[in-house]
């Protein structure tokens, strides 16, 4: 019957419409911002670590956390500082009590006292968000309260995250979390708050032996940004496609 | 024809317009894509400049040279010149305006951070003078001895 | 704001080995109750539709019966997600700011496109019902009567026509709502695996494979599920008749229907193989190709979740009840018994997709193992504990039990035939 039929259209031409006019709706609306709100192309922020230097002190971690507003004794950390120890024998040992917020100051590591004989080598590896070109959390979130700003830095909007957890589980970094107090999802930012003022990180500042350095990967004359475009350097997990920003000096092939 | 057919798409219409309605009520003027992708900058763009005005709480060692000449002179010229204020003073916030006294943390962890000796070869770690804790003057704070900001002289 | 600090996901995660410090089971209980719970809702109207759109006459009462069911379960399908959020009263945000990256996103669109297909063909089915209603009702007292009244005043949406052209319009749409629903229901479904298949940080999870197994297990599921409660319910009223010796003719309740069942259980069989197929290929094709996780995965799956993987959801949940259900003779109670498998098998392979896949570290050097809490202390251990998931299964029968007080759905006599 013709007029089923009609119903039938209707209906299905119904269910397109409220498909289809969400996603119309919000790129319509929002165009003009996006121009205004795209300013800053003369800045990427970048990220050096440099292995060799890490003493594993945690004093990072700690100041860190007091400027983040983190509470100190939850186990959870924007940044973390891990120890890896491999020995003559074959096995490699790797550890980060409480992500090193308190400094390695015992040789035991997981409960096992290794003899100093038996190490190969052991060194210190800090972590932090590597602030991806192509970031996977971004794109798995369902709401738009994780995004990029225009100098790289992916930021989460505490007022509008919902909490799912989706992002945390799309890092494979292992960067994100809940935040304890806010409960919205959380990460480290470059202390997006200070290094738009033109200060450092907290945890850059707290390092006395110049493992961790800010970049502009776009200044050319950065000497940090010098660094990472004419030496030797690595980063995480390239293979999940997601065009890190943290670049790493001494990078073990141990490395988790 | 049999028109009520449409009744329940005239009910599902309703409900689509009713959320179309919610949002103009409930989700920010300012969201929507800022940027060049919908994938990375689909946000609300008030948000950039809320992080922005984060407090800020380390100062930096430039804050304290205005007062603290004597010790800032002293740990300038000391090994530990490139180590923080705020590393083991806390972070200064708005000091003084807001708080008088910084804490004075005299714990041996503090020091062992750095100077607790691990033995691992070919480390930065390595090249710091180290102690092991149980062996040397144990539970006695290293600042009895060793004067903190210059770490050469006798404690005062 | 709330000062209380709760790391969510310390109290039921214990590390072992290298683990980095952010990681801990975020996606528990309630992430394994999401699936289930939507696998059900897939798999019920995939049933009923068997009946409208394919004409198999033998399903009409179970597929009257699991067309309701899937309406009682579809609001259940969103409360573990409920129960998950951190911030439970943004919910709303999906269906308000979609970021359609996200396969989560798609959840507010396809739900609610399903939610109105289900409620238009429930609609088309029982709209002469309610007129018919209305029409006993007229001049009824009583709070209980004017309520119903009142109901089915509104369930009309104002079409009073009861004619036999009517009726046979609302038969056709019905029966074009129920063809439209299915590839509705395999999508709603297949999201839930597009969500995890699509995470590339997690090496369990990451796989073309996951959407098209998690709707398979679904059908399975919805089947088995719609099977039982179809012949727990008939075989009550069947009790029920015997015990009182009603003046009603033993003949009218007879009980599950024996042929029903075999058809149901061919379909149940051929998603049941399909399934399991699929599962065992990406198991292969793993162990072949060997890839930088599979040390670990391979130390998840055939160590610590060896007893969960091959013992409880391969063999109790999908071999056993195959054969239960294959072998001549088959008896009602064999039925019984080996649907309830099948439930638990399907619920088995939910459980170590979710909390396998996060059993082990992205270190790949460490383990995480998942202690559910079992007696709640606090909020947080309650939604995302044992008792919340008990609240989450026992939900969609309260439902039904409500929704069948105005939408009769055991009853051979009304309904458009």
């Amino acid at each position: 019957m013709t007029c089923t039929r009609r119903a039938f259209m209707k209906d299905a031409l119904g269910c397109s419409l409220a498909t289809v006019l969400p996603a119309g709706a919000f790129t319509l609306l929002s165009r003009s911002e996006a121009r205004a709100a795209v300013a800053n192309a003369n800045v990427r922020w970048g990220f050096l670590v440099d292995t060799t230097k890490c003493v594993g002190c945690g004093m990072c971690v700690k100041a860190c956390k007091n400027e983040n507003e983190i509470p100190y004794d939850a186990p959870v950390t924007r940044t973390w500082v891990e120890r890896y120890i491999v020995t003559r024998d074959g096995r490699t040992l790797a550890d980060s009590p409480e992500g090193g917020r308190d400094g390695y100051t015992s040789r035991e590591i997981r409960d096992e006292d290794i003899d100093p004989d038996n190490i190969a080598k052991a060194f210190f590896v800090p972590k932090l968000c590597n602030q991806c070109d192509n970031p996977a959390c971004v794109q798995v979130c369902p709401v738009g309260a994780t995004y990029q700003t225009d100098d790289g830095v992916v930021l989460v909007d505490r007022e509008w995250c919902i909490g799912c957890g989706y992002c945390i589980m799309a890092c494979p970094y292992g960067v994100r979390f809940f935040h304890p107090v806010h409960k919205v999802a959380e990460k480290c930012n470059f202390c997006y708050h200070r290094i738009t003022k033109g200060l450092e990180p907290a945890c850059v500042q707290s390092c006395a032996f110049g493992a961790r350095r800010l970049a502009n990967l776009r200044d050319p004359e950065d000497p940090v940004t010098r660094i990472i475009t004419t030496e030797r350097v690595a980063v995480l997990k390239d293979e999940y496609g997601t065009k890190p920003n943290v670049f790493y000096l001494g990078l073990d092939a141990n490395v988790r | 024809m049999k028109r009520h057919v449409l009744h329940p798409l005239w009910v599902a219409i309703g409900l689509v317009g009713l959320i179309f309605l919610a949002r103009q009520f409930l989700v920010p003027d300012d969201f929507g894509v800022h940027g060049e992708s919908f994938t990375y900058n689909y946000y609300r763009l008030s948000n950039v400049d809320e992080w922005k005005a984060f407090p800020v709480k380390y100062q930096g060692r430039d804050a304290c040279v205005e007062c603290h000449k004597d010790n800032v002179r002293s740990h300038r010229r000391s090994p530990h010149k490139r180590v923080e204020c705020e590393n083991c003073h806390g972070p200064s916030g708005n000091h003084p305006d807001d708080v008088e006294f910084l804490p004075l943390n005299r714990e041996r962890d503090l020091c062992l951070r750095c100077h607790a000796d691990l033995d691992y070869p070919n480390t930065a770690r390595a090249d710091l003078p180290a102690i092991v804790d149980r062996r040397h003057k144990r539970k006695r704070e290293c600042v009895e001895c060793h004067d903190p900001h210059d770490p050469r002289e006798e404690a005062s | 704001m709330n000062e209380e600090i709760i790391v969510h996901g310390v109290e039921w995660t214990a590390k072992e080995l290298f683990v980095y410090p952010n990681e801990f089971i975020y996606w528990s209980i309630q992430i394994v109750m999401y699936p289930y719970m939507t696998g059900l809702v897939a798999g019920a109207f995939v049933l009923s539709s068997l009946y409208h759109v394919f004409g198999q006459k033998d399903l009409k009462e179970i597929a009257q019966f699991s067309l309701v069911f899937s309406l009682a379960l579809l609001p259940v399908a969103a409360l573990p997600l409920l129960l998950h959020l951190q911030q439970p009263l943004r919910a709303m945000e999906p269906l308000l700011t979609p970021h359609f990256t996200s396969a989560i996103a798609a959840f507010g669109i396809v739900f609610t496109t399903y939610a109105l297909i289900v409620l238009s063909e429930i609609w088309f089915v029982y709209r002469v019902y309610f007129v018919h209603e209305l029409e006993v009702l007229k001049g009824a007292s009583g709070f209980w009567n004017l309520l119903r009244r009142g109901v089915y005043a509104v369930l009309t949406l104002g079409a009073r026509d009861t004619s036999d052209e009517a009726a046979r319009v609302d038969h056709k749409a019905a029966k074009i709502l129920a063809g439209v629903g299915i590839p509705v229901a395999c999508f709603l479904h297949g999201y839930a695996g597009f969500i995890f298949g699509s995470v590339k940080a997690n090496a369990l999870w990451m796989s073309p494979l996951m959407p098209v197994i998690f709707i398979m297990s679904a059908v399975v599921s919805g089947i088995a599920l719609c099977m039982l409660t179809y012949i727990v319910i008939m075989e009550w009223k069947a009790f029920r008749s015997r015990r009182r010796d009603s003046v009603a003719a033993a003949g009218e309740i007879k009980g599950a229907e024996i042929e029903i069942i075999g058809k149901a259980t061919r379909y149940l069989l051929g998603f049941l193989v399909a399934a399991i197929s699929l599962e065992l290929l990406d198991l292969i094709f793993r162990g072949y190709t060997a890839m930088k996780s599979w040390d670990i995965l391979r130390s998840v799956m055939y160590g610590k979740d060896f007893v969960n993987i091959f013992v409880l959801q391969y063999t109790l949940g999908n071999l056993v009840p195959f054969v239960l259900l294959l072998l001549p003779g088959r008896t009602i109670k064999r039925t019984v018994v080996a649907l309830l498998l099948v439930l638990f098998g399907v619920f088995m392979m939910r459980w170590n997709v979710v909390i396998g896949g996060q059993a082990f570290s992205l270190s790949f050097a460490g383990y995480m193992h998942y202690h559910i809490p079992i007696i709640p202390h606090s909020i947080e251990t309650f939604k995302e504990g044992l008792f919340g998931a008990l609240t989450v299964i026992a939900t969609p029968f309260v439902l039904f039990w409500l929704i069948n007080k105005f939408v009769p759905s055991l009853r051979s006599d009304v309904g458009e035939a």
